[in-house]
This record gives C-alpha cells, sequence and structure tokens, in this order.
C-alpha cells in the first residue's frame, strides 16, 4: 500500500476546493466540498441530491406496472436488472409462480446487464488513470447488448423490459443468435482488454492501494456487490437469497482482498466471465426444457393479453379493462425482495394496502449507502486518487439520488 | 456453531426486553418485530454483541407515514445476519409530537444517511445525529414532501384525478 504524507495538525491554511456538481471527471453530477492541503485531501463534505425526482413519491401515485419505468433510472447502467427486480417484488407480493423457462429467460437478461454495467465501470476506471483505448473498444461489446434488449423489448438504455408475470413477448430468432454470438465472442474481446490494463504498470501504480477499505468498515457501512467483495466477504444475494431459479446455476463469486480500486476491477473482471457462463449454461437449460413457447405467467388478471384477444375475445377484454383500470385486488401486506444489481443489493420494500398503487415504496439503493463511506476513504488521498476511487466506486447519480 | 431459528432470535429478544415488543408477525418470508421506540439502540447493540445472531449489517432504514393509525410515523429497519444468513425487520411508530428517534450511527455507520433521508422526507428527527439536515431535497424546502397530505401535484389539476381509481383527491385514501 502506498503511504500517505502525514497531515499536520499546524496553523496551515487550506484550500477550499469545490470539486463538481458538474465536471467531466465525476460522471455524473455529484458535488464535493474539498479542504485541501496542497494536493492532499484533508476533508470533504458531500453534497447529493442533484438529480433528485422524487421516484417514492411518484410510486405511490401510479400503479403498479406503470412503476416499472421509473426503475429503469436508478441504476441505468443496468436498468433491466431494477426492472426484474421490481416485477419480482410485484410477483411476490401476488404470489405469482413463473414457468422455468421464463425464469432462466430473466436470467439471461440480468446477466447481460450486470456485463453491460461492469464494462462500463471497467473501462472508466481505464479512462481515469489515462487510458482512453480500453473504454473505446468494450463500448463495442456494449453496443452488441444494448442490441439484444432493442431486439427483446425495443429499448436500449431505459429499457422497460418483461412485464409483471414474464416477458411482453418471446425472444426471437435474431435475439437468440446475438445473445450466442457474444457469449462466444466477448471472452476474447475482454481478454483484449484485460492485456491492456492488468499488469501495466502505469495503472498498477495507480490503482493498487488507492481508495482502500477493509471489509469490517465495509460491512459497518453496508455496503453490498462487488465493493464488498473487493473487500474480501463474499456476499451476494445470487447465492444467499437466490432468486429467478439461480440455485440452479453453477457459478462462482470472486473475492478481492484489499478492497482497493485495483481488487475493485479485478473483481467485477472476474464477474463478467461468471455471467457469461450463467449465460451459456441459462441456454443450455432451457433447450433441455420440455417447454419451449410460454414467456409469461398464468396470471390473466395481472398480465395483459394479446391484443388481437381483446378485440376479439369477451373474457381477454375484461381482463384487460381491469388491468388498465386498476380494478384487480392486490393483496395487503409488506414485502421486501432483493436482487443482485451490479453494483449490490438492490432492494424493493414495498407496503399494498390493497389499491393499484403502492401505499409506500422504498428502494433499497446500494449506491446510496456506500457512497457514505467516500469521505473517509478519500481522507489523506492526493485528488487524482479520489477522482479514481468515485470511479471504481461504480458511483451511479440516478441511483445515488432516486 | 448452529443457525439460530428466527424464533430464537425472538425468544432471546422477549428475554431480554419483555414488554418492550409489541407485536410479531409473519409478512411473506419477513418475520417483522414491532417494538417500542425507547429500545431501539440497546436491542440493536444486543444483536449486534450477541454471538448467537451476529446481526452486524443493517440492510435499511426508511420512514412510514400512515395516517390513520394512533401512531402515524414508523421507522422501518432491516437487519441481516450475514454469518447465519438471517433477515429480521422492526418497526417502531410514534407521534407528529414525539417525532425523534435514537440514532443508530454509534452501531451502523450505514445508519447516516438513511436517517438524513428519513428526517428529509417524513420530518423525523434522530437523537445523537451529528448532521440533521436535509440530503436530496433542497435546504430551504419548508416541509417534507412524503408526508400522506402532500399531493404528488397541485392540486388544482384535474386531469390526473385519483377518483377514478376508487380513491379520494390526495391519492391515499380509499373511498369505499
Amino acid at each position: 500500500m502506498k503511504s500517505k504524507p502525514a497531515i499536520q495538525e499546524d496553523n496551515k491554511q487550506y484550500t477550499t476546493l469545490n470539486l463538481g456538481p458538474t465536471h467531466p471527471a465525476t460522471h455524473g453530477i455529484f458535488q464535493n466540498v474539498l479542504t485541501m492541503d496542497g494536493e492532499i485531501i484533508v476533508d470533504s463534505e458531500p453534497t447529493i441530491g442533484y438529480i433528485h425526482r422524487a421516484f417514492e413519491k411518484l410510486a405511490e401515485h401510479k400503479p403498479f406496472y406503470q412503476v416499472t419505468p421509473l426503475t429503469d433510472r436508478l441504476n441505468y447502467c443496468s436498468s433491466p436488472i431494477n426492472n426484474m427486480g421490481w416485477h419480482m417484488t410485484v410477483e411476490k407480493l401476488i404470489g405469482a409462480e413463473l414457468p422455468k423457462r421464463v425464469e432462466y429467460m430473466r436470467v439471461i437478461i440480468m446477466e447481460l446487464a450486470r456485463i453491460a454495467d461492469h464494462l462500463v465501470c471497467n473501462s472508466v476506471i481505464g479512462v481515469d488513470t489515462g487510458a482512453m483505448t480500453g473504454f473505446l473498444y468494450v463500448f463495442q461489446w456494449r453496443e452488441d447488448i444494448y442490441e439484444i434488449y432493442e431486439e427483446i423489448c425495443g429499448a436500449r438504455l431505459t429499457t422497460n423490459i418483461g412485464r409483471i408475470g414474464g416477458f411482453e413477448r418471446d425472444f426471437n430468432e435474431t435475439a437468440w443468435r446475438k445473445i450466442k454470438k457474444l457469449v462466444t465472442d466477448l471472452p476474447a474481446g475482454l481478454k483484449e482488454f484485460e492485456k491492456l490494463l492488468v499488469r501495466n504498470r502505469i495503472f498498477m501504480d495507480r490503482t493498487i492501494g488507492c481508495g482502500p477499505i477493509s471489509a469490517e468498515r465495509a460491512l459497518n457501512y453496508s455496503f453490498s456487490g462487488p465493493n464488498l467483495r473487493a473487500a474480501g466477504v463474499d456476499y451476494d444475494v445470487r447465492v444467499m437469497n437466490p432468486y429467478s431459479s439461480y440455485q440452479d446455476f453453477e457459478f462462482e463469486i470472486p473475492i478481492g482482498k484489499n478492497g482497493d480500486t485495483y481488487d475493485r476491477f479485478m473483481v467485477r473482471e472476474e464477474e463478467m466471465y461468471q455471467s457469461m457462463s450463467i449465460i451459456r449454461q441459462a441456454m443450455e437449460k432451457i433447450e433441455k426444457l420440455q417447454d419451449k413457447t410460454s414467456f409469461h405467467a398464468d396470471i390473466p388478471s395481472f398480465y395483459l393479453p394479446p391484443k388481437e384477444d381483446v378485440y376479439n375475445n369477451m373474457e381477454a377484454l375484461i381482463y384487460h379493462f381491469k388491468i388498465v383500470m386498476g380494478e384487480t385486488d392486490v393483496p395487503k401486506g409488506e414485502v421486501y425482495h432483493c436482487v443482485e444489481g451490479g453494483n449490490g443489493e438492490l432492494g424493493f420494500y414495498l407496503i399494498s394496502d390493497g389499491g393499484r398503487q403502492p401505499f409506500r415504496l422504498h428502494f433499497r439503493r446500494p449506491c446510496y449507502i456506500y457512497y457514505q463511506a467516500y469521505r473517509e476513504m478519500i481522507k489523506g488521498a492526493f485528488l487524482s486518487d479520489a477522482i479514481l476511487t468515485m470511479s471504481s466506486m461504480n458511483v451511479i447519480a440516478g441511483e445515488l439520488d432516486a | 456453531m448452529d443457525k439460530p431459528t428466527i424464533d430464537q432470535v425472538a425468544e432471546a429478544i422477549n428475554e431480554k426486553f419483555g414488554d418492550a415488543i409489541l407485536s410479531k408477525e409473519q409478512q411473506y418470508d419477513f418475520t417483522v418485530i414491532t417494538i417500542d421506540k425507547s429500545i431501539l439502540v440497546s436491542l440493536f447493540r444486543f444483536l449486534y454483541d450477541d454471538e448467537r445472531f451476529q446481526f452486524r449489517y443493517l440492510t435499511t432504514a426508511c420512514g412510514v407515514h400512515t395516517p390513520d393509525q394512533p401512531k402515524p410515523f414508523t421507522m422501518m429497519y432491516q437487519l441481516h445476519s450475514l454469518v447465519f444468513n438471517l433477515r429480521i425487520r422492526f418497526k417502531a411508530s410514534t407521534t407528529l409530537n414525539d417525532l425523534q428517534f435514537d440514532s443508530l450511527i454509534p452501531i451502523f455507520s450505514s445508519a447516516n444517511w438513511m436517517e438524513r433521508e428519513a428526517f428529509d422526507f417524513y420530518g423525523i428527527r434522530f437523537k445523537g445525529h451529528p448532521k440533521m439536515t436535509r440530503i436530496l431535497n433542497v435546504e430551504d424546502m419548508d416541509y417534507h414532501p412524503m408526508r400522506k397530505e402532500y399531493p404528488v401535484e397541485d392540486l388544482t389539476r384535474y386531469d390526473k384525478d385519483d377518483t377514478m381509481f376508487g380513491r379520494d383527491r390526495s391519492g391515499y385514501k380509499k373511498l369505499n
């Protein structure tokens, strides 16, 4: 670990530096008022909330299926995971059982989203250390993933993918072909990206020992996801509380040791390989299933019927009307469901009073919770290391501010 | 060490704190224990320190406003014992005149912003919090927007009226 210069407590005059709110190096709207001693950070005061959009309040005035587009805008680097997390929360509330095929399809989409999320984060660490090349290369792979989303739901960034009870339509042939191509080609591409950075002397000097956090402090700050695993704690929601049939898959949870920027980078790299392995397994499992066609659960009072049925079939018309006008009964109760998002445990705490809207919906946003530790992590570090620490923690403004 | 059951946890809490537990119910996969807010910190400290349970991870905390209850303001806390993979939810309620809880920061550093969020949106104060100011909303805002009496939009608008959906105009009360 790099030794940090000691800060003397004499009559020094410190400089106040306003880092942000809009600065290209902060990758979003974050403000930190830094007290600087030369190039060293003595203290910092984060200000957040610049893009607060009152999602929790808005959700109390929207029917369940209209909350999905709000979740897109939390961690917009991996929107499909947020969408699926919300669908699963409502499904848990109404007690819907999904066919295995749908669950495996969801796993594929969520793992694709995780790869896209980690690609952005890791390549941006490269940019912040001065290596632009990797960033430009891996965006081709992210583009490929976005094309898969486009095949499935028509959107790219804010996907609104899937519906309560399954998917809006089955994956088409092109989507399957593109997924297969991605998991075949991406490992070689990732290896190429790693060649640029992993054993690069400049990159290692910049990232090893930069912004470290111990496992104990990370747990006390309720870290989750890759940032916690980089500190050496093997907590992953997919293993601890499996959802969407994750228990059927074989995969490993990579962990780091020092909790510094290099470890966070390496944990995310390895997770991408694990995600690809999960996608391959899911495709094999779907091949083997008897069921070749189902893409949604049989819950007519929540899942919109196909349009041609609405026009030609009395029952479908009734269900369509009931869903759109919010006439279907939802059980009363409170439910918490969490998924392993790109940044960690993404939780939905939903209180239902039986009405068409949530009575209260609280998002457990991993970014919001672990960004608190930023102040402690950059104390005594250089300004340039603070920038690197922030990008390696993958703080996403949308998730931070809700 | 054997994994304790959630009933054993509840029993141990009962033994230690007795009548401070107001109710215990099962909500889907969670056991929800409603407690008196006076034991909050000592209870969480006990669950943190006790080797049998090791609840050392604060998953989340948030405020809830239920205007029709005698104690309308509630704080919800969710603890996770990573060693035994046990999750539990606690709730403590209070009235508008006594809108104060003890801060959990001495036990969990992560409680800091969760509590500030609850203050920002519900006006719940936390005793012992080092910086009880707004976090996501602008500083000069003079109300706590997540309380149910504040509508999401201007009340003069009729085009997004909630009465269409079986609720009154403020959106939180069911009509029938």
